[in-house]
């Protein structure tokens, strides 16, 4: 059965095809020589990210080159989504220190809490987005891992510069 | 044969006559193999350039990373489907599968044979013409070898034992026996003015009386649509119809074989814009001058003539590619009833205008020149704007079956508004 389909009246330049085409064409042509790219040429420059971005995590260090973390226990307590292990130590003259610090960036939902409950500012969400390796495992973060990384930590919002001006 | 034919290259002969056998043959060798490389590098940077012009004309970049511009990229697209696994359907008819791709490339590539490229070139062992062959029965021969393409299509679509594929097949034969009859009809008005299908013939008499692109301007635009019709470019790629079809007749191919489909294509494209360009753009004629047509012969006229020639074809090319990412693929039904409703009786009545016109301006005494040109201009003015701007309102491509009178109209859009009972007129 023949299917018949009905047209509404339309005016006369939405309906010639020919007229149609040729405005059409005009408007490719136009784009052709005179585009609006917005594309960014990736690895050659990059995108400038937010301030606020939450990315991989990043631990920063004291002086001497030692985790600030005091395995106080706050951000595996605030982490939502569970990804933090933490195992405390504590030294001779009662300093506490991780012992055994891990972030599974896979189980990482990135809400940047453990930035925000660290009383040491020890434990940052990092601006940055290249995260790709050759493996799983290499996606648990240990504490080696953690302090070496240098790239730019996150700015987290604040309420008294809602607009980050 | 060699040392039956050197002896003749040697032998210096008059460069503005035609040469001995012998150096004929050694040169049509020469010109068979330089055109078939031209074409096939000019074949892998249409496919660069596609897909450069369609990522300029979408605000995008496109393949611009390999090398200079991404110029070498047609180099590691070539390297890359050599690479790749061929996979063969389980079921699929073997030989055919196989003898698909080349069966389509083949045709492709044979029309180039017959088209002039340039002025004669003169050479010291005599004048030599620059077209591979110049056959006598000219555009029939390009017309029998075009529609042989669609066997290709139509092969690898059987073959594959694949339903989409065999519906892209068949919509690639369907769609080539509606066109073929418009294109041939197209080119008779051509034939008409020339008389002859002689394509060098043809050029001749472009120079004497106009391009026929302006003597002929209906017949050029429904050469123009089946054109596309013939070389599966959109607004026609029903057979390929990616978003119906998954990649239509050749959805089986993989690696080299896949490739030769799109080689195929666009060689298409690239035979097809040429010969638009000889049959209604006067060729490698040069326009508003005599300079080229005319002996004596040089090298530089060979060379500005092949020039304007291949910038004819390239933008015939880039029309394909410009009108690809304009419009949208026809519905089966809009490609049948523009075929057959539409150009097949216009491409008829033309016939019968256009030979009217003739007879009638030779029984007036006009001779075949400029003036006889300058009247059919006219004439063609007038049926143009006809044709494209009087009766072109939704009925002579029409975009569906028929339209609805006035007080149907009306009682739809009085329904409309509750969304009740949306069933249409008589429901």
């Amino acid at each position: 059965m023949a299917i018949k389909v009905k047209v509404m009246d339309r005016p006369v330049g939405e309906v010639s095809y020919v007229r149609a085409t040729m405005k059409g064409l005009a408007l490719t042509f136009k784009h052709l020589v005179d585009p609006h790219k917005v594309t960014v040429q990736y690895p050659d420059e990059k995108w400038d990210i937010s301030p606020r971005w939450r990315g991989t995590h990043r631990m920063l260090t004291t002086e001497d080159g030692k985790a600030k973390c005091v395995a106080c226990g706050l951000c595996p307590t605030v982490c939502p989504a569970n990804c933090i292990k933490l195992v405390p130590g504590e030294d001779e003259e009662g300093n506490r220190y991780p012992l055994l610090f891990e972030i599974d960036e896979f189980r990482c939902i990135f809400c940047g809490y453990c930035q925000e409950v660290c009383p040491e500012e020890a434990i940052h969400v990092g601006r940055h987005y290249e995260n790709a390796e050759y493996s799983r495992d290499r996606f648990v973060y240990d504490l080696a891992r953690l302090t070496s990384q240098t790239h730019p930590v996150c700015e987290m919002w604040d309420p008294a510069d809602a607009k980050g001006e | 044969m060699l040392t039956h034919t050197l002896p003749m290259l040697l032998q210096v002969a008059d460069p503005q006559l035609p040469p001995t056998t012998g150096v004929f043959v050694i040169f049509s060798i020469i010109k068979m193999l330089v055109i078939f490389g031209l074409v096939m590098v000019t074949v892998a940077y249409t496919t660069f350039a596609e897909r450069r012009i369609a990522a300029w004309i979408q605000d995008r970049h496109g393949p611009n990373r390999v090398g200079p511009w991404g110029l070498f990229q047609v180099l590691a697209d070539g390297v890359k489907n050599f690479m790749k696994e061929e996979t063969y359907p389980a079921d699929a008819n073997k030989i055919l599968f196989v003898m698909a791709p080349a069966l389509a490339f083949v045709p492709a590539m044979l029309t180039w044979s017959v088209i002039p490229f340039a002025s004669p070139l003169p050479t010291p062992w005599g004048r030599i013409d620059m077209v591979v062959a110049d056959l006598p029965i000219g555009f029939l021969f390009t017309l029998a070898i075009s529609s042989l393409g669609v066997y290709g299509l139509t092969l690898a679509g059987w073959s594959s034992n694949n339903k989409y594929a065999l519906l892209g097949g068949l919509r690639a034969s369907a769609q080539m026996v509606s066109y073929e009859i418009a294109m041939g009809m197209s080119t008779v008005c051509v034939l008409l003015l020339a008389g002859n299908v002689h394509l060098t013939e043809i050029i001749g008499q472009q120079v004497a009386m106009g391009w026929n692109v302006l003597l002929l301007s209906v017949a050029f635009f429904l050469f123009l649509i089946a054109a596309f019709a013939e070389t599966n470019r959109v607004p026609f790629d029903l057979p390929e119809s990616e978003s119906e079809l998954v990649a239509g007749y050749h959805t089986e191919y993989s690696a080299m074989k896949y490739s030769m489909f799109p080689i195929a294509e666009y060689a298409n494209m690239i035979t097809a814009g040429a010969m638009m360009s000889t049959l209604f753009l006067g060729g490698w004629d040069i326009p508003f001058t005599t300079w080229d047509n005319v002996p004596p012969f040089t090298v530089l006229k060979t060379l500005v003539t092949f020039g304007f020639f291949v910038a004819k074809t390239l933008f015939w090319v880039f029309f394909f590619i410009w009108i690809r990412w304009t419009l949208p693929r026809f519905r089966y039904d809009q490609l049948m009833s523009l075929g057959w409703k539409f150009m097949l009786p216009v491409a008829l009545a033309y016939v019968a205008i256009i030979a009217a016109a003739v007879v009638a301006l030779d029984r007036a005494g006009f001779t075949r020149g400029h003036k006889f040109g300058a009247v059919l201009f006219g004439l063609n003015l007038v049926l143009v704007v006809v044709l494209f701007f009087i009766l072109d309102r939704g009925r002579v491509v029409s975009p569906a079956y028929s339209r609805l009178d006035r007080a149907a109209v009306d009682k739809l859009r009085a329904v409309a508004p509750s969304r009740a009972t949306l069933r249409g007129p008589g429901a």
